[in-house]
């Protein structure tokens, strides 16, 4: 489009078509059309996510197709060392049938990893989509209605200057018991607390970027020319100014997970997180430090788990970032 | 900025006040009874005679206005009679813990050192190498030391401190056996051989402290360094022919250390909560493994107590973070 201008003979002919418009080379592109183009150029950002569709894809389907019970206790092969120790030791138990080893009750560390991926996504995916919602419920009230603005800001500051960690460790401590029995087994108790409590914890930077987004929005033509004509506020909210505020959501929602996967992985090694018999990859982590001397692989497995994940997730929110930010893209 | 300065602390009151209202509802909503160890056989009497000896028997806002007393009006007289020896507290209610029966306070004051000096050490290490690193990979934008810069900072970002600190322990402690695995707090350092043990201890838990520390801040101050060298006044300043190293280092570097030094100031509270894990991981004895042991022996007024000093922590250094952005800026006016 911005070809640069040919110096034109003067003549009466040119005139005329100078004066026409100019067809457009290329095809419009569209907004995500753009957003994926920027993307593509930011190779971590590729990585990132796709390791994190590979590793939600992996924890969903894998318990399928590696069938063995994680849970399933076999004694007469505890022990056993992941099939890479017998390049340098052959005389190692280990074999391909349990290619990560077992652990000390014959477990199959496969298994349990797969196991305990799907509790740790899930609880990350759960908690981030919560911090999400209640992050951009306040962030639009407070940008749109002015009457809210105020208390929902202080409110914002308030909870944004709470102990988070002291905090959480405390609410998931004390209200085990009374969940557990609300909710018939200790896992669904556990994982709507934890959820609940990261979730709960976690919205005040969303509800802040979404805030700003919608103060400068809200001043825009379209939404005047969209009031003009009798729209009311819900539907402004809905088809005018949300599309608008989704890419700050992206970018949010990203650092959540990142957030909340950290956060119960935490709370597992802490020993305030899932029962013990309940494989994540916080809890697999904390079970092996006492014996990681022997078997550091115990130890090396799922905190490598996490850490990829967080990783790729931090550098998904990186790209998007980019992509999504109209002054970045396109250089 | 007078005025500014006393309207916050004024507003950090209210704040203060609802941080506390709301972790004592937290501990007053969680059905733990701290009754419930004791053994069936102790008649139903006895046991609500033990309750009321621990102040449970009275209504939630009489426990909370009690312990609100002895935070704010008794614990400070006791620290002033144990500075000048006079003796304000004598005879005064103290906030006690369930588990020992000793005054809260006192536990915490002797656990506060070994936390300072792990997590305050880690801080200032963090600061100091991170610093160089995000100016350079700044200055020199793309080059091989700033994608490897960007791209660790990113692992240490991403990394736990839970997977860290165990990680360095087999390396170190196990493999290598350079450096001990467990922080000894009893240590005293007398001489030089004693030092040098004190100082291969805090090695670790300090490094792994220092990596999230580093990570965060140097990804400021590079973005920070990279906002201002594309400035109009950096232009100028080449233009009129100082030297690069002048231009860098006090030009830019002066302007872009505004923004990091208040996320310096930012992150102070929750390095401190990243210190729960590490000081869990390496067995240091300060206060965030105090925290969970109380925690895990229902302690409430002494979790109550450790979670509201983390709260006064967040509240003061957000204080200080928003004064120093006033002050070092001089753009910024807050009428």
């Amino acid at each position: 489009m911005t070809e640069p201008a040919a110096p034109m003979p003067p003549n009466e002919t040119d005139f005329t078509s100078a004066l026409q418009d100019k067809i457009p080379t290329t095809d419009p592109s569209s907004q995500w059309k753009d957003v994926w183009h920027q993307f593509r150029k930011h190779k971590g950002a590729l990585f990132g996510g796709g390791f994190l569709i590979f590793i939600t894809l992996a924890v969903i389907i894998g318990p399928y197709l590696w069938t063995l019970d994680p849970q399933k206790i076999n004694i007469r092969s505890k022990d056993w060392r992941p099939v890479w120790v017998l390049l340098w030791s052959s005389e190692a138990r280990a074999g391909w049938a349990h290619p990560f080893g077992t652990d000390n009750l014959g477990r199959d560390i496969f298994a349990t990893i797969l196991a305990g991926g799907r509790v740790s996504m899930a609880v990350g995916w759960a908690a981030m989509l919560l911090a999400l919602v209640i992050g951009t419920l306040v962030g639009v009230l407070s940008g749109y209605f002015r009457k809210l603005d105020f208390w929902l800001m202080r409110f914002t500051d308030l909870v944004l200057s709470l102990p988070i960690l002291p905090l959480v460790l405390l609410a998931v401590t004390l209200f085990r018991q009374p969940l557990n029995s609300a909710f018939g087994s200790p896992e669904a108790g556990m994982f709507v607390l934890i959820v609940g409590v990261i979730g709960l914890t976690n919205w005040m930077p969303t509800a802040r970027i979404v805030r700003g987004d919608i103060l400068a929005l809200k001043e825009r033509e379209f939404i005047l020319a969209a009031r003009s004509i009798g729209t009311s506020s819900s539907a402004i909210i809905r088809r005018h100014l949300l599309p608008n505020v989704i890419s700050p959501i992206m970018v949010s929602a990203t650092l959540g997970l990142a957030t909340a996967i950290i956060t119960e992985s935490a709370l597992s090694f802490l020993g305030v997180g899932f029962p013990s018999d309940f494989p994540t990859w916080g809890k697999l982590l904390s079970d092996a430090v006492p014996r990681m001397q022997e078997y550091p692989e115990r130890v090396m497995l799922p905190g490598i788990m996490i850490s990829l994940t967080v990783l790729g997730v931090n550098y998904l929110g990186d790209g998007l970032r980019d992509a999504l930010d109209p002054r970045i893209r396109g250089r | 900025m007078l005025t500014f300065t006393i309207r916050r602390l004024i507003l950090s009151v209210p704040t203060l006040l609802f941080i506390s209202l709301v972790i004592f509802g937290l501990l007053q909503l969680a059905p733990g009874d701290p009754m419930a160890q004791v053994p069936l056989t102790v008649p139903p009497e006895v046991k609500e005679r033990m309750r009321e000896a621990l102040g449970l028997g009275q209504a939630w806002y009489i426990q909370y206005w009690k312990w609100l007393v002895q935070f704010f009006w008794v614990e400070p007289q006791v620290l002033f009679d144990h500075l000048f020896g006079t003796s304000f507290a004598e005879g005064k209610q103290r906030v006690l813990s369930w588990q020992t029966r000793s005054p809260v306070m006192d536990t915490v004051v002797q656990r506060i050192p070994q936390t300072l000096w792990v997590v305050g050490l880690a801080y200032i290490v963090g600061i100091v190498i991170s610093i160089p690193i995000g100016i350079y990979s700044a200055y020199r934008h793309y080059s091989i030391f700033d994608q490897t810069g960007t791209f660790v900072t990113m692992i240490g970002f991403s990394i736990p401190p839970f997977f860290t600190g165990p990680l360095l322990i087999v390396v170190f402690s196990v493999y290598l056996g350079w450096l001990p695995s467990i922080y000894d707090t009893t240590h005293v350092v007398t001489d030089w051989a004693s030092f040098k043990v004190q100082f291969f201890q805090m090695i670790m838990p300090v490094m792994v402290l220092a990596l999230q520390t580093t990570a965060q801040i140097s990804r400021y101050m590079r973005g920070s360094m990279l906002d201002n060298l594309n400035q109009d006044y950096v232009r100028t300043a080449r233009a009129k022919g100082l030297r690069e190293s002048v231009v860098v280092m006090v030009h830019v570097l002066r302007n872009s250390m505004i923004p990091v030094v208040t996320v310096i100031a930012l992150g102070v509270p929750s390095i401190f909560g990243g210190a729960i894990i590490t000081e869990n991981v390496f067995k240091v004895n300060g206060i965030g493994q105090l925290l969970l042991t109380w925690l895990f022996a229902n302690d409430m007024p002494g979790v109550m107590t450790l979670t509201f000093i983390f709260a006064i922590l967040i509240v003061f250094f957000n204080l200080i973070a928003d004064i120093l952005y006033g002050v070092l800026d001089p753009r910024i006016r807050y009428d």
